[in-house]
């Protein structure tokens, strides 16, 4: 059975599912009681485990199957939520995780079999419900409540004259087993394979109650379970084994039935002696053989949902960014052709009104069509921010400092390229605020700060940006002992140290060669791979900056572009050239006399209300005639980056315009201030000046 | 749908083994007064010239992009690149957009296109790579159509000696 095809689709859903269980688990570590998070945590496990047993991944299926059961029990109430449980969960989202990241480089889960894990989740299945009913009987302590999904057989009322066969047949040496039988979810004849459990099951001895009863079982008027009271003299393993021998079977369970613990049960017997907890390894054995089913029907899985129902999650369907890529391509021809119509009616003095009406209705419906296209590219940073919670929670415990991180803004939409980038320096930005931010509990105490450290991450649009920050109450940035380090490594000259800014020793921490030293960031608390932060942000034409104030904290600020694929820019002439730069480069647009301009160290800068700013002949440039004489006025983009500003000499201003960036190609890379190209409504091509790089 | 066809010949007759007379199409140009052939499979497009937005500070053979129905393309000059006189644009002047997997699309103004011929691989001389001197290390054979010769365009020179 080839299920190749599905890979992708279940490796997508199987890190929303885990995304999902640790976002839970993480809600139920401070809300333990809370019905709707076990209830999610629940479904979402069980998914996990139908998808991977649809794939054949039988360790991750062995797995998630064990941890269904504890979250099963947890929701019958049987087991109390525990720190410790916890651990252990989160251990085994990191395993999953693992299999998941070995089936999405080799399509193979790996050979880890994480026991200890597994034997982990079966001390908490057995030991917690031990915790909860200290009096109950050995391990049968989960069927307690009668709820169980593990013992159904309980719940079956039994009458008086089915009482009474199973304590006669007890005294004729006949052993009562309660046996319940899960159907795989993809089995669609599900009355014939149940038939066929009776079948086989009745071989081996009498099956005295049935729940639901045989007729319904027929009828197929079951959801994927039934439960059966067999007396036997065989073993119970043999009846399992029987059962299980059915295809399409997914799971047997069965235990020696308790008739204390059935419900209605009115005392009379004595207690059956088999300890229940000989039911757990039974179980544990037929597993492998009904895995090996699973493998057969899994084509069909894809026709039958679990029953439970699903968590709710968008309506989405996956796209390669490459057809948006094409589709994006179609709708800028689209306007390039409907902008020539508009200038082919322009010129037609008689045309009749109608054809411009057609225009115009052509027109709104392009804009819109480019508008939704844009859109289609937008994701909101949750898939990336959700991790962090968990991320925090580990950090906490290693550093062993107390911390909580509050998110808002998660649904901020971003370019998808952005989004899949964004994840790394935001980690990285985290972790350095928990690692070095936070202090630790005694200074708290001392600076009168709550015990518990905040780290913020908020992100919200800004105009055509989206901004990103993450803040926190921690210690701050040390600026002396920066600069002290900085003088001592040779990075500045104490000259050089005394009279820079406190901005500016700041902005040292993401100079390469400082932050990959160690002994550094010990001292100044930061800057652990801060420059791979700032480059990885500038490549996605960001900028991050970072305010601090030494013992309150500080907050790192991410500024990031809506999408890479349009921006709003200025258009400008440059002889006869157009060019276009973005407007979030342009700090003021001036209007300056040639006599306004003075010559330092023979440059040509201006003096703009103070500011000392250098001028850049963009025709000079460019290498090309300016179409302005010399005694003409002269028009100045001023552009910043930073602290850093220029002003850029123009000829002419066009007017702002929302551009579509367009690479200029691998062959033409020469040019390292034309940051790439877009088209212009006539069809023409402009160049966008890369402002940044003319700094 | 000749394109095609020319392809399956060519994989055809590798697979067998045999030589028995391969036939590639080329499509044939003018640049000045010497006519060259270009590997039909290599080509994607044949647009009409025009306006080609200049980039600064790039060698003088790449004369700039163009925008082909959405995409923005690099145009060269194989004249310049082969060192002849610079290119003057007239009516039958044409850009050839060249697939090229290593470096993208890529345009290239012709003088004129003239017409597609059939060639065979007996009518074919290969040149070496050896020489060197001026353009010609720009040809790697000689086609015979008829009574005319053609210079088979070498098209990895022009499209990919940019980098070194």
């Amino acid at each position: 059975m080839d299920v190749s095809q599905y890979l992708e689709i279940f490796l997508d859903e199987t890190k929303e599912h885990l995304q999902n269980l640790n976002t839970q688990i993480l809600n139920l570590e401070t809300d333990a009681e809370n019905m709707d998070t076990i209830n999610e945590i629940f479904r979402a496990a069980h998914s996990l485990k139908g998808m991977a047993g649809t794939m054949g991944y039988k360790r991750m299926q062995t797995l998630t199957h064990d941890m269904e059961n504890v979250f099963s029990e947890v929701r019958n109430g049987n087991i109390k939520v525990q720190p410790e449980m916890i651990d252990v969960l989160f251990q085994c989202l990191d395993a999953l995780e693992e299999y998941t990241n070995n089936i999405q480089s080799t399509a193979d889960e790996g050979t880890n079999d994480n026991e200890p894990l597994i034997k982990l989740l079966n001390d908490i299945l057995t030991g917690g419900g031990k915790a909860e009913e200290p009096e109950a009987k050995s391990g049968s302590a989960p069927a307690e409540s009668g709820a169980s999904g593990d013992k159904k057989w309980n719940e079956i009322a039994l009458d008086d004259s089915q009482i009474h066969v199973i304590t006669e047949a007890a005294k004729m040496g006949k052993a009562a087993y309660g046996i319940t039988v899960t159907v795989q979810d993809s089995c669609i004849l599900k009355a014939a394979r149940a038939f066929l459990v009776f079948k086989a099951v009745e071989e081996k001895g009498d099956i005295i109650v049935s729940n639901p009863s045989t007729q319904d079982v027929e009828d197929e008027k079951f959801d994927r379970d039934f439960t059966l009271i067999v007396l036997s003299e065989a073993p119970l393993e043999d009846i399992i084994k029987a059962a299980c021998n059915v295809s399409e079977i997914a799971d047997v369970t069965g235990a020696p039935l308790v008739l204390e613990e059935t419900k209605n049960y009115r005392p009379m017997e004595e207690p059956a002696a088999a300890p229940a907890a000989e039911a757990e390894p039974v179980k544990a054995e037929k597993k492998p053989a009904a895995e090996e089913k699973t493998q057969a029907p899994a084509a069909k899985a894809n026709e039958k949902k679990p029953a439970v129902s699903k968590p709710v999650v968008n309506r989405t369907v996956r796209v390669d960014i490459e057809k948006l890529d094409v589709l994006m391509n179609l709708v800028s021809e689209l306007i390039i052709a409907k902008n020539s119509l508009v200038s082919a009616s322009g010129q037609e003095q008689n045309s009749n009104s109608g054809f411009n009406e057609q225009i115009e209705y052509l027109e709104s419906v392009t804009t819109n069509l480019h508008e939704s296209v844009m859109k289609v590219r937008m994701v909101p940073i949750e898939s990336v921010v959700n991790k962090f919670p968990r991320m925090i929670r580990d950090l906490s415990k290693t550093l062993n400092k107390k911390m909580e991180l509050y998110m808002s803004g998660e649904e901020t939409e971003l370019d998808r390229t952005v989004v899949d980038e964004i994840g790394d320096p935001l980690m990285h930005l985290l972790r350095n605020s928990a690692d070095h931010g936070l202090e630790d509990a005694e200074l708290r105490a001392r600076r009168g700060k709550p015990p518990v450290g905040s780290i913020f991450l908020d992100a919200y649009q800004d105009g055509n940006n989206v901004v990103i920050e993450v803040r926190d109450d921690g210690n701050g940035i040390d600026v002396e002992a920066v600069r002290n380090k900085a003088i001592e490594r040779g990075t500045i000259t104490a000259e050089q140290g005394a009279t820079m800014s406190e901005k500016e020793i700041i902005d040292l921490l993401f100079l390469p060669s400082f932050s990959t030293a160690k002994k550094v960031t010990d001292v100044s608390g930061r800057g652990v791979g801060l420059d791979v932060v700032k480059s990885k942000i500038e490549s996605l034409s960001g900028e991050v900056e970072v305010k601090s104030r030494l013992g309150e904290g500080s907050t790192w600020t991410i500024r990031l572009p809506l999408t890479l694929a349009i921006i709003q820019a200025l258009m400008v002439v440059v002889g006869n050239e157009k060019y276009a730069i973005s407007l979030g480069s342009i700090q003021a647009i001036e209007d300056l006399l040639p006599s306004d301009i003075k010559l330092v160290e023979n440059k040509e800068v201006i003096n703009l209300r103070g500011v000392v700013i250098p001028l850049i002949r963009m025709n000079e440039l460019l290498d090309i005639e300016s179409s302005r004489q010399a005694d003409e006025s002269l028009i100045v983009v001023i552009v910043k980056k930073g602290d850093r500003m220029a002003g850029l000499v123009v000829d002419d201003l066009l007017g702002q315009q929302e551009i579509v960036i367009k690479s200029l190609g691998a062959y033409i890379k020469q040019c390292k201030f034309i940051s790439g190209a877009t088209i212009l409504g006539d069809g023409e091509v402009a160049l966008i000046l890369d402002a940044n790089a003319l700094l | 749908m000749e394109q095609q066809t020319a392809m399956n010949e060519v994989v055809k007759t590798d697979q067998e083994g045999k030589r028995i007379a391969e036939r590639f199409q080329y499509i044939v140009i003018r640049l000045g007064d010497e006519q060259y052939g270009i590997d039909i499979r290599y080509i994607d497009n044949i647009v009409r010239m025009q306006n080609i937005t200049r980039v600064p500070k790039v060698p003088a053979y790449l004369k700039g992009v163009i925008n082909l129905r959405g995409e923005v393309i690099p145009i060269v000059s194989i004249r310049l690149k082969m060192g002849l006189a610079a290119d003057e644009y007239g009516r039958a002047t044409r850009i050839i957009i060249l697939k090229s997997e290593v470096s993208g699309s890529l345009g290239i103004v012709v003088d004129e296109v003239r017409e597609v011929v059939t060639l065979s691989e007996d009518d074919i001389e290969r040149l070496s790579h050896e020489s060197k001197d001026g353009h010609s290390s720009f040809i790697n054979g000689v086609g015979k159509n008829g009574g005319e010769l053609i210079s088979l365009l070498d098209l990895n020179a022009i499209t990919l000696d940019e980098n070194s």
